[in-house]
């Protein structure tokens, strides 16, 4: 396989050349005399579609690389593989290390899938200022790979600010609302608050882990992980890097910034990023949070297991009371994200490996949904409330099925990969927290009611005043159908992804698991299965 | 034997003091740069006098850069051991040197340079530069007093400009004021520290405090101390004694604010590196939390200061109150990495205001809004060359990664948590997430927003002076000849378009590949080898 650093750079090589040589496609003042636009409208028009189909065959390459890397991890694989490790700057000690293991393998698969699916989406209309529009969401994939690969603490980090950059261009610059921009830096500011304070707390782990092991300063992950740091300094830090991830999620106190972020994004924007961005966040702590400071996350467990039990029990009441069916998913997407924290902070091999593959069906399961609802509006005069909806399932069967199986994956119907994971965590939060895990429980039903309410709603019922509804184009299947076929496709065969993240998900939580109970327990040696 | 010859031969005989003039090259080429731009300022055509004098300001400047280049790795004391040539002053002169370029690049065809009289303008200019190189290697009490006056004086003429601006002639005022006060309250502090150690050298100064284990409680010195970190913390805009910032920034001319901005905090952070890491470092344990406190208090004012404000350049000047906090850190732990890391953001500061300062310039001359936000409303799509610098410079200053802002208050916390001071470093990234909140918005203007109507666009603020045939306001002793000549420039031209698109490339290509900058920034620490 081709280094990592490919994969990471390929999409914003795509979106850049597009940005450069697709000049003149913008439409600016200028140019757009009439004698021009008449004289090479054709050319014109085909310009302005280059940076799209650049766009689109980045994607589209960095998908097959990834499945690529995903065919070639065997499950039985120690550690790190495909390793890119070069010195960026050595006064810091810090590293460009990259590399592939059961934790971010499937994460890099979803982020390829659903980036090209968006892609596909925002190819199927035409936008403003094309070439900028196509560069940050190319630059966007980019740092999202980046974050997700990044083996150097310092590395890590860069993305993760990184990332959001390209986002705030692309809400504020294409978003809707009159609000769009305060929206935009509302979001911002939330999530760069929490990545700021992450920073501060990257840094001192690097620094205090070189004093107090009186070693030059690093921030390879597997030599801090060697450096574990003293208890007291591990509490503050733990709790930095826990405000980061939960803004990023978003978890129940620090949504702030969801309603209006989400209201705002162009949908194929909020495809991916509530697909892929809150992942991240969840993702960091499998990878940073539980093996850097296991003494802090075994003595913050039950914090955090409260978080997540809050965030569903929220999350799954005002997806219910909502009428905005953006808001809906929205909501489900703080509740689902409540699961995985539980999951993680269960701290024991199940209950992660439940989050780790919950993290990709969730993912899977969001972004359709947000395309589904981008169609819904269409069929409903530009209205994503509920209540101007109804009836669209008499004219759009085929419609009506995807949607239908997407709704049942995110209720977590037995037989769909949902439910294995959820399955998978509340096992693991049993074996933890009994209590907790019962209350978890109602937010599996209550994720029936709101998914089947929004199925019901817009697709069956009276037909709505303004509703126009038509079948699915072929155009718009290029998206929904792939999507839903991978769906379907882990649903039948979830040990895909469980066999190759067994290992690295139990060695995620190793650390913070032999923190919990210092008797080394059976549990940690024997592999969780899928009922 | 007559009286003429003998004397010939006794003048042959005489000894004088060894003059090491390969140290003092930068320093020469400076004032002779100044020298000479004052005189061919004096030339009779207008043309000339337009184009010769900013050039051989730039000639002065770039020769000054070989020179400091040419005596890189030298460690000596000159001047009978008041000025010390070393690493750190040749790398602060660098960044002096390419500040200073940039200044003249920006009042090219300034109406600033153009009524200052070019001469007058770029020998004033080039003056201040040469006091602040003179800072930067002072190693004498009385030469930093004498290099700290060398750049402010002309700083209070170039405040004042653009003389029929009611403003800049405030500005300069306001400045001369408080300037004189930071100047006199400096002068006392230096007084009472070499009435506590009878040294004015700064070794001598380091030695006297660590010889005797009385000295460094006794209320003199620590009093001395005190009203000298008073001094220059008027001079790097420290808080509290950041109040004439962002007055003087706004009215002072855009390329003089530019240069302030900069220049004038390169020379005083280094005379902090300098003075308290090496005079007063055996006290630090003193002064170490002192100036902790003030950082942090600088950091809160200036950056909470920065919120709402819709004149660019009062944010920036708040901006750049924040940033001195930061800066303040490397100083206030005083280790070699502290040293390094303030050197690093100092350079990183450089390239990061002169984006953004380049761009304002060029949108003053343009819009006629001044340097209202409004003026760079819907930049994106009308000049995108303009609109990514200011860009990358407003993600720099507020260190978000791929940028070297990111990478500087990288090592900046790095040496805070390093040197104990870990609250130091959240307090930096407090900051950080404050200035989200007026760096954002301006980003905003430019991408997000359309631009203003081009007719609602009048340059005057407040009541408008009578003005002359030549729609200019009347000044006492003005000549309308002189008012013909005079035309503000209505577009952006090349040179300040160059200055932002090269300030904002450096800053995104130090972000990715910053290790020249660390190389050059790790010899500089090492020029300070009294620290560990």
């Amino acid at each position: 396989m081709p280094p990592l650093s490919i994969l990471i750079w390929l999409p914003a090589v795509a979106g850049l050349l597009g940005a450069l040589f697709a000049r003149g496609s913008d439409g600016r003042g200028h140019d757009g005399d009439g004698r021009e636009a008449s004289g090479s409208g054709d050319d014109r028009a085909r310009k302005e579609r280059l940076p799209g189909v650049l766009a689109l065959i980045g994607s589209l390459a960095a998908l097959a690389l990834s499945i690529g890397y995903i065919a070639d991890y065997s499950a039985g694989a120690h550690g790190l593989t495909h390793v890119t490790d070069l010195v960026w700057i050595s006064e810091l000690g810090i590293h460009y290390k990259l590399g592939v293991d059961g934790l971010n393998v499937f994460l890099l698969g979803l982020t390829a899938l659903l980036f090209a699916a968006a892609v596909i989406a925002a190819n199927l209309r035409s936008w403003e200022r094309p070439r900028l529009f196509y560069f940050h969401f190319m630059l966007a994939e980019s740092a999202v790979l980046g974050a997700f690969l990044a083996q150097d603490l310092a590395l890590f980090v860069a993305f993760f600010d990184l990332m959001l950059i390209p986002f705030y261009f692309l809400i504020g610059g294409w978003g809707s609302g009159p609000d769009r921009v305060k929206a935009t830096i509302k979001l911002v500011i939330y999530t760069l608050v929490g990545s700021l304070l992450m920073l501060a707390a990257a840094i001192a782990t690097g620094v205090l882990a070189a004093q107090q092991h009186d070693t030059s300063i690093t921030f390879v992950l597997s030599s801090l992980q060697a450096l574990p740091l003293s208890n007291a300094s591990q509490e503050w830090i733990f709790l930095f890097f826990a405000a980061a991830f939960l803004v990023k999620m978003p978890a129940f106190p620090l949504h702030g910034w969801m309603p209006d972020g989400y209201r705002a994004m162009p949908i194929e924007v909020l495809m991916v990023f509530s697909g892929v961005l809150s992942k991240v966040g969840a993702y960091g702590f499998l990878r940073i949070v539980l093996p850097l400071f296991p003494h802090a996350s075994a003595h913050f467990q039950t914090l955090m297991l409260l978080i997540g039990l809050c965030s569903i029990l929220y999350g799954s009441v005002v997806a219910f009371t909502q009428t905005d069916a953006r808001l809906i998913a929205g909501y489900s997407s703080v509740a689902q994200l409540g699961f995985i924290t539980l999951g993680i902070f269960s701290l024991n091999p199940q209950g992660a490996q439940g989050a780790l593959l919950q993290m990709v069906n969730h993912g899977l399961v969001v972004a359709p949904l947000f395309f589904i609802v981008g169609l819904l509006a269409q069929r409903a005069g530009d209205s994503t409330d509920i209540r101007e909806m109804g009836g669209i399932a008499f004219r759009a069967p085929v419609l009506a099925s995807l949607f239908l199986i997407v709704a049942l994956a995110t209720l977590a119907m037995p037989g769909s990969s949902n439910f294995v994971g959820e399955f998978l965590i509340l096992l693991g939060v049993f074996k933890a927290k009994l209590v907790i895990a019962i209350i978890a429980f109602s937010g599996v039903v209550m994720a029936s009611v709101y998914a089947l309410r929004v199925f019901i709603r817009s697709m069956h019922n009276r037909v709505g005043p303004d509703v126009e509804s038509r079948e699915l184009s072929v155009r718009d299947g290029y998206v929904l159908v792939p999507l839903v076929a991978v769906i379907l496709f882990l649903a039948l065969y979830p040990q895909l992804a469980l066999h190759r993240s067994e290992r690295s998900a139990s060695g995620a939580v190793a650390a913070a698991h032999a923190a919990l109970s210092p008797t080394p327990s059976s549990s940690a040696s024997t592999s969780a299965s899928a009922p | 034997m007559s009286p003429l010859t003998t004397g010939l031969l006794a003048t042959t005989r005489l000894h004088g003091p060894h003059v090491d003039f390969a140290g003092l090259s930068p320093l020469i080429a400076l004032l002779g740069g100044a020298v000479v731009a004052l005189m061919v300022g004096l030339l009779g055509s207008a043309r000339i006098r337009e184009h010769a004098v900013p050039f051989l300001s730039l000639v002065a400047l770039g020769t000054a850069l070989g020179l400091t280049i040419w005596q890189w790795n030298a460690q000596k004391s000159i001047v009978a051991g008041a000025l010390r040539i070393d690493d750190l002053s040749l790398v602060l002169n660098m960044v002096l040197v390419a500040g200073g370029a940039c200044a003249v690049l920006l009042s090219w065809r300034s109406l600033a340079a153009h009524e200052a009289a070019h001469g007058e303008f770029h020998a004033l200019l080039l003056t201040s530069i040469g006091g602040m190189s003179l800072l930067a290697a002072a190693q004498n009490t009385v030469l930093l007093f004498v290099g700290l006056e060398l750049l402010s004086i002309p700083l209070y003429v170039l405040c004042a400009a653009e003389m029929r601006r009611e403003h800049s002639l405030e500005s300069g005022l306001k400045y001369l004021i408080i300037g004189s006060v930071g100047s006199a309250t400096l002068l006392y502090g230096l007084s009472l520290i070499y009435g506590a150690t009878g040294a004015s050298d700064f070794s001598a100064i380091e030695r006297a405090i660590s010889s005797s284990s009385s000295l460094s409680s006794d209320p003199l010195l620590l009093t001395g101390i005190a009203l000298c970190v008073g001094g220059l913390c008027f001079k790097a805009s420290v808080a509290p004694f950041h109040q004439w910032t962002p007055d003087v920034y706004e009215g002072a001319p855009t390329p003089v604010t530019a240069f302030m901005a900069v220049a004038t905090k390169v020379a005083a952070l280094g005379v902090f590196l300098r003075f308290f890491d090496v005079a007063l470092i055996d006290t630090q344990a003193t002064w170490g939390p002192a100036l902790a406190v003030l950082a942090t208090l600088t950091i809160i004012v200036g950056n909470v200061g920065a919120l709402g404000q819709s004149s660019l350049k009062r944010m920036l000047a708040y901006s750049s109150v924040a940033q001195a906090g930061y800066m303040l850190a490397g100083v206030v732990v005083g280790t070699q990495l502290g040293v390094r890391a303030t050197v690093f953001y100092l350079a990183v500061y450089l390239l990061m205001n002169m984006a953004s300062f380049a761009v304002i310039v060029a949108r003053e001359r343009e819009t006629g809004l001044g340097d209202n936000v409004q003026s760079v409303a819907g930049l994106g799509r009308e000049h995108p060359w303009l609109a990514w610098p200011m860009t990358i410079s407003m993600l720099a200053l507020a260190g978000i990664p791929a940028t070297a802002g990111f990478v500087g208050k990288f090592y900046l916390i790095d040496a805070a948590v390093d040197g104990g001071y870990t609250w130091l470093g959240v307090a930096i990234v407090i900051g950080s997430m404050i200035s989200l909140g007026y760096y954002l918005p301006v980003i905003a203007a430019i991408w997000m927003r359309d631009a203003p109507a081009k007719s609602a666009a009048t340059g005057g603020v407040g009541a408008t002076p009578p003005l002359s045939e030549h729609g200019l306001p009347v000044m006492a002793g003005g000549s309308s000849e002189l008012d013909a000549e005079l035309q503000a420039p209505t577009e952006p031209q090349f040179e300040v378009v160059l200055v932002a698109v090269l300030a904002g490339a450096a800053t995104v290509f130090f972000g990715i590949f910053p290790q020249p900058l660390f190389e050059l920034v790790r010899h500089a620490g090492s020029a300070l080898g009294g620290l560990f």
